[in-house]
């Protein structure tokens, strides 16, 4: 393999998410519903990164991410850089940040709380950043990365 | 606080819960004050409770609101499907303002944020009961004649019982010193000591009502919920942990006095309740003037 061959080949307009953490990539592949999504996919790995050491991609031809799904990575692993190209040229490129609110796209985990019962959109404030801690606006309690679960 | 929801003890300032409490204390003065005429309340208890919801009836009745509503789900439309949120809704037509009581969390906020008409928490399962903690301060103040610099200790179940972590958010304003007596398994959570260190507060911890009894102005005592456990076991474990008896009293200082949200099971021997210290009924009685001023305030009667 020469040296400027890439392992995951270039796509032409779409979105890449790199520097995945390689035990993150099949979380994200799940959160973002990728196994749903008609458009090409190419994915890798456990390749080598020199920042992370070993590290995962995905490359998705013609989709462009929204809000909530960015966020859902966000939640996952900050790690991540997302890049936007056009025409085989990278002409964005942004670290994801995690947002300090979250609506609509976790669950709470607390079972008696009145979200899991009602038809009603789940909202949540991020009071810790490093850990993953969303606290529900309605039941107050403290939902964990151990115990998030997408909706 | 005109038309504004009481969800949470968060949801006043430290100033206008003060002002609730002076309120109450006229109420207390005068009882009966024909002032809400016309007015109607509604009570939906989705989770039965004798002290909260006739304390509200009666508060209401004494101010000349008539009063509407449900003291069982069962015997709601709940029981047929309907959602809180149409439930909700359609009382907002027929009422001024909403008093409910729920067993699942969150229920009083997404009531709130559905309901045309103001809406006070009367619990939401194990997470906030606000106006227990309104009448806690209205007793605390009457009985010490100031909330600051206290030392109050708060016994039995400090992990699930609401009343406990509300009152401990309330008296974070104040200047408290906590004493927390409870077993292992139900210690205070960090969420809520969490709220003390941010206020540079003292607090300890200690296993038996003996260790703390004779250094502190209020003694807080709680049932252990039996409807809080999951398993039945854990609560054969700790359900009689601590009960307070006479024999305990002998050395309190001499304006102490036990508080209790009631109902009891076993942790305040009857023989408890004839003496001085003993506050919990005159407690219950303080519930009645404070939902007053609290239903005064938010339909701006006074």
């Amino acid at each position: 393999m020469s040296k400027k061959e890439l392992v995951v080949s270039a796509i032409k307009n779409g979105t890449v998410i790199d520097h995945i953490p390689a035990d993150k990539l099949f979380q994200i592949v799940r959160a973002l519903d990728l196994k749903d999504c008609s458009n090409q996919i190419l994915m890798g790995n456990n390749l080598t990164s020199r920042k992370l050491g070993i590290k995962g991609i995905i490359k998705c031809q013609d989709k462009f991410f929204e809000k909530e799904e960015i966020n859902k990575i966000a939640l996952i692993t900050s790690y991540v850089t997302l890049i936007t190209i056009r025409n085989y040229d990278v002409v964005k490129k942004i670290k994801i940040e995690i947002p300090d609110a979250i609506e609509g796209m976790v669950k709470c985990y607390n079972p008696n709380c009145i979200t899991n019962h009602e038809t009603v959109l789940q909202k949540f404030k991020v009071i810790d950043k490093k850990d993953i801690k969303l606290q529900c606006l309605y039941c107050q309690k403290i939902t964990k990365i151990e115990t998030l679960t997408f909706l | 606080m005109k038309n504004k929801s009481l969800i949470s003890i968060t949801d006043f300032s430290k100033k206008e819960y003060l002002e609730i409490l002076d309120l109450a204390e006229e109420f207390e003065k005068q009882p009966v004050q024909n002032i809400a005429n016309g007015k109607v309340v509604a009570t939906l208890f989705f989770e039965p409770s004798t002290r909260t919801r006739l304390s509200f009836e009666s508060a209401a009745n004494r101010m000349g609101a008539k009063v509407i509503g449900f003291s069982d789900a069962s015997s709601s439309s709940t029981s047929k499907g309907e959602s809180l949120v149409d439930t909700i809704k359609t009382v907002s037509c027929y009422a001024d303002i909403i008093v409910m009581r729920h067993p699942l969390e969150g229920a009083a906020r997404l009531a709130s944020e559905v309901a045309s008409v103001p809406i006070i928490n009367a619990g939401d399962g194990a997470n906030q009961h606000p106006t227990q903690c309104m009448l806690d301060l209205y007793s605390i103040r009457k009985t010490q004649n100031t909330l600051d610099n206290l030392n109050i200790a708060l016994v039995g179940d400090l992990k699930y019982g609401r009343t406990v972590h509300s009152l401990v958010e309330a008296m974070c304003n104040f200047n408290t010193v906590f004493h927390l007596i409870s077993p292992e398994s139900l210690k205070l959570p960090s969420s809520v000591k969490m709220r003390i260190n941010e206020k540079k507060l003292k607090y300890y911890q200690y296993r038996e009502i003996q260790d703390a009894i004779d250094k502190v102005d209020i003694l807080y005592m709680t049932r252990v919920q039996r409807e809080r456990f999951l398993d039945i076991q854990d609560y054969e474990k700790v359900k009689n942990t601590y009960i307070l008896d006479y024999s305990m009293l002998a050395k309190t200082k001499p304006q102490m006095k036990i508080l209790h949200p009631l109902p009891r099971v076993n942790e305040i021997n009857t023989n408890v309740d004839n003496t001085p210290q003993a506050y919990y009924f005159q407690q219950a009685q303080n519930g009645v003037y404070v939902r007053q001023a609290l239903i005064a305030a938010i339909l701006a009667l006074k």
